[in-house]
């Protein structure tokens, strides 16, 4: 990132959305005054839950919907009033959106074609674009003869074989078994590293943003709660909804009592914890503390966690590596422990009465949703 | 010990045939019957109660359509009149010489004689008569006439009969009563094409001024094609908007496509009658705002024109009803895909989204054009003289005045031959496993 950073210092901010708002019916914003700068050669996820408004953004940005409000620059140049076939914007459609009345090869050339591309140039640049997905052998076949897999990555091919200024993935996955999806999150994760090309992905699969993005952009009611790398997003949420959302994150609500410099410290059901300061209003506000499962420890040894609560083992759940264990603790009867199966772990019963602790710096003290 | 074992393998053999498959290698139920043949048993309650279900309709449409059909197909060449009512005729002309220029011997006229007086008795000579009379008219005047007179006459019967109609000397009545002596008969089809026997006995078509029916196939045809033409260019918006449309507004839009459908036939093409004939709705309107003149009104029905309207009306919702329900299959991600890859939006739908509706505009339009080619009451009732179809024919032939089953028969058989070879056509160019009805 910090190369692709220093390299496009001169073309600042290759999309930009300025305060970009936008509305269906008049009465409700879908998208909240939205400002985000995506960076060339950048793989960008929009992630959220359905209805958050991350698909409605890439529809403006392909030119599909209108911006209510503000403004969508790509390359430096205001692209709202620009029609979506001059926009020169690859899209990965959900459904694949290949021409069923079509060859592959066909489908691969219709973009060339409608440019009044040269023949041998459409041919040697349909070929490319198919040996780089690996089906230089299926050219001449339907989209209807291909498996899922195949017609997803025609659809890649397709997106890419004109040398867009930008790609726009609108869930391209989303109907794919969980295997071929891992694969094909690889593939396309290697492509865009191959090309370099700048792409824009939309997906409501927290895996699937990780796995692929060098930035996240976490949608909810129509406004980015967090513009972060992967790990960024996970081990430094910076609210409520991003914790729950990202991973999986163990909830403790409680009152903040003292704030001390980066730390503070919250009054629990089962007494007091020291937490970092994130998202908090000061003294005497609500907060909700994030708290990820592996970051527990079960009975820790004496003196090593500042934290200890006790805890009450409901259920135990065999995964092979690692056990996961639901407790209550401190009012929280949800509260997930990760037991890695390592060598001399410790072996719980459901009803066992146990201690359970964390560092302060793993526990982040966020905003309060209420 | 050793009969222990022995029972046990005994035994073990026994269930090992009971569950598995056996030497001669098909696979066997439990209890050793053939696997295939427990199947069919399964499997043969649920067949009879499947077959004994469509019996009735599978009956009923033997019965009234394919039977009929088959019955009126098989008069275009069935011609047993003759031989039939004029037996003696036919056996005696065999001798005769058609080409040699001369009446036939007294023989055949005794022959022929005999055989009216006996048909006038049994009353059916008026048939023989009729027949003949397609061919060369007023033979069905003069076979009344002589049938009357035809009990009395004695010795010579050549001189007898030649003095009571000198008609009887020509040529071509025994020429034709030879010909179609057999019980299969050319004569329907070659009528039905505008084709007849020239007197050298070879085929030929009609002179110009009697050829009625390939001008009739050619202007149903023409008018079936432009209609079918119009219902598409007509019905494709308004699919396409059906198809596109929010679901509740288009339903509203459906019902208004449909509305036609529940109502009559009959009252649809009155009133366009009431619409478009001269002092009708259009004309007064041209003539209260002056566009026309009250004494210039235009003749709007009772001719091609008015053909033209009011099938198309009728026929739009066979074309709707089949290109919407393609159209509804089209995700509206194909034409966005195409803006996104650089088509202009013209573009997008002329090389994506109209290739994808071919299936529905091909189904709509065989389904217009076959209904079109044989339809009857509108073109009866608003054709007036240019706009009557071959059917308006066909059905004069059966019920009219000129009765001449045969003929209505071949010109049927014609036009369903028609439809079969534009059948087969298209299944060449779209295939019709691509057709989609809905």
């Amino acid at each position: 990132m910090a190369e692709l950073l220093a390299d496009s210092a001169d073309v600042d901010h290759y999309v930009r959305f300025v305060e970009v708002q936008k509305s269906y019916d008049g009465e409700i914003l879908v998208v909240k005054n939205l400002n985000l700068d995506i960076e060339r050669g950048e793989f960008l996820t929009m992630l959220g839950p359905s209805g958050s408004g991350k698909t409605t953004c890439l529809m403006m940005l392909a030119g599909f919907e209108p911006a209510t409000h503000g403004e969508i620059y790509l390359d430096g140049n205001p692209i709202n009033n620009v029609a979506p076939h001059k926009r020169d914007i690859g899209m990965v459609f959900q459904n694949y959106a290949l021409f069923p009345h079509m060859t592959v090869a066909e489908n691969l050339r219709f973009p060339l074609e409608v440019r009044r591309m040269d023949k041998s140039e459409q041919e040697s640049r349909v070929k490319r674009a198919l040996d780089m997905v690996e089906l230089g052998a299926f050219g001449n076949r339907r989209p209807g003869q291909l498996s899922g897999g195949q017609a997803q990555r025609v659809a890649v091919a397709r997106a890419l074989v004109f040398d867009p200024k930008l790609v726009l993935m609108d869930e391209p996955l989303g109907a794919l078994d969980k295997q071929l999806r891992e694969q094909m999150q690889y593939e396309i994760k290697h492509i865009h590293e191959q090309l370099g090309v700048t792409v824009v992905y939309v997906t409501h699969d927290q895996s699937e943003a990780l796995t692929m993005s060098n930035r996240i952009a976490v949608f909810n009611d129509g406004v980015i709660q967090q513009l972060a790398p992967p790990d960024a997003l996970y081990e430094a949420p910076d609210n409520a909804f991003v914790a729950q959302f990202i991973g999986e994150n163990n909830t403790l609500t409680g009152k903040v009592t003292a704030v001390n410099g980066t730390t503070c410290t919250v009054d629990l059901e089962g007494g007091s914890t020291t937490a970092l300061a994130i998202n908090i209003d000061g003294v005497g506000s609500a907060t909700s503390m994030s708290l990820r499962p592996e970051r527990v420890t079960v009975n820790p040894p004496e003196g090593q966690c500042p934290n200890l609560f006790d805890a009450r083992v409901k259920e135990l759940i065999y995964l092979g590596d690692h056990m996961r264990t639901r407790m209550s603790v401190c009012g929280n009867e949800d509260f997930i422990v990760k037991i890695p199966n390592a060598a001399g772990h410790v072996h719980l019963v459901p009803g066992a009465e146990v201690k359970v602790g964390w560092q302060p710096e793993d526990c982040r003290a966020l905003d309060s949703p209420s | 010990m050793p009969s222990r074992l022995h029972n046990f393998l005994k035994r073990r053999k026994k269930t090992l045939a009971q569950t598995e498959a056996i030497d001669d290698g098909t696979m066997r139920t439990a209890d050793g019957m053939p696997l295939k043949l427990a199947l069919e048993r399964a499997l043969f309650r649920s067949r009879l109660r499947a077959v004994l279900l469509v019996l009735p309709l599978f009956a009923f449409l033997v019965i009234t359509f394919v039977l009929p059909i088959f019955d009126m197909l098989f008069r275009s060449v069935e011609d047993q009149v003759i031989a039939e009512i004029l037996p003696r005729t036919v056996v005696e002309i065999e001798a005769w010489d058609e080409t040699s220029g001369v009446l036939p011997g007294e023989a055949v006229f005794e022959a022929i004689v005999k055989d009216m007086a006996e048909g006038k008795e049994n009353k059916t000579l008026g048939k023989v008569a009729r027949r003949l009379n397609y061919e060369i008219s007023g033979m069905a005047s003069l076979f009344r006439k002589s049938g009357r007179k035809a009990g009395k006459i004695e010795a010579p019967y050549k001189e007898q009969l030649l003095k009571i109609d000198k008609r009887w000397n020509n040529l071509e009545l025994w020429k034709l009563i030879k010909r179609e002596k057999g019980y299969f008969t050319a004569s329907y089809f070659l009528a039905a094409a505008d084709m007849e026997y020239k007197p050298d006995g070879g085929i030929g078509m009609r002179p110009e001024n009697r050829q009625i029916y390939q001008h009739l196939f050619v202007r149903t045809l023409w008018l079936s094609g432009l209609i079918t033409l119009l219902c598409l260019v007509l019905a494709y918006p308004v699919s396409y908007l059906l198809a596109t449309l929010p679901l509740r507004s288009g339903n509203l839009l459906m019902i208004l496509v449909l509305l036609p459908f529940w109502t009559s036939l009959l009252v649809r093409t009155t009133s366009w009658i009431a619409l478009l004939q001269s002092q009708g709705v259009i004309n007064s309107i041209l003539v209260g705002i002056g566009i026309i003149d009250d004494d210039s009104r235009l003749q709007l029905i009772h001719n091609q024109f008015g053909t033209i309207v009011a099938m198309t009306h009728i026929l739009l919702p066979f074309m709707i009803l089949p290109l919407y329900s393609v159209m509804k299959t089209i995700p509206p991600s194909y034409m966005r895909a195409a803006r996104s890859l650089g088509a202009t939006p013209f573009t997008a739908f002329v090389r994506i989204y109209m290739p994808n509706t071919v299936a529905g505009a091909g189904a709509g339009g065989i389904l217009v054009f076959i209904l079109a080619i044989g339809y009857y009451i509108t073109p009866a009732l608003v054709g007036g003289r240019t706009g009557t179809l071959i059917s308006n024919f066909i059905a004069s032939f059966i019920s009219g005045s000129t009765q001449n089953w045969g003929l209505a028969a071949a010109l049927g058989m014609m036009l369903l031959a028609i439809v079969l070879v534009f059948y087969f056509l298209y299944d060449k160019i779209v295939g019709i496993d691509n057709m989609k009805l809905g």
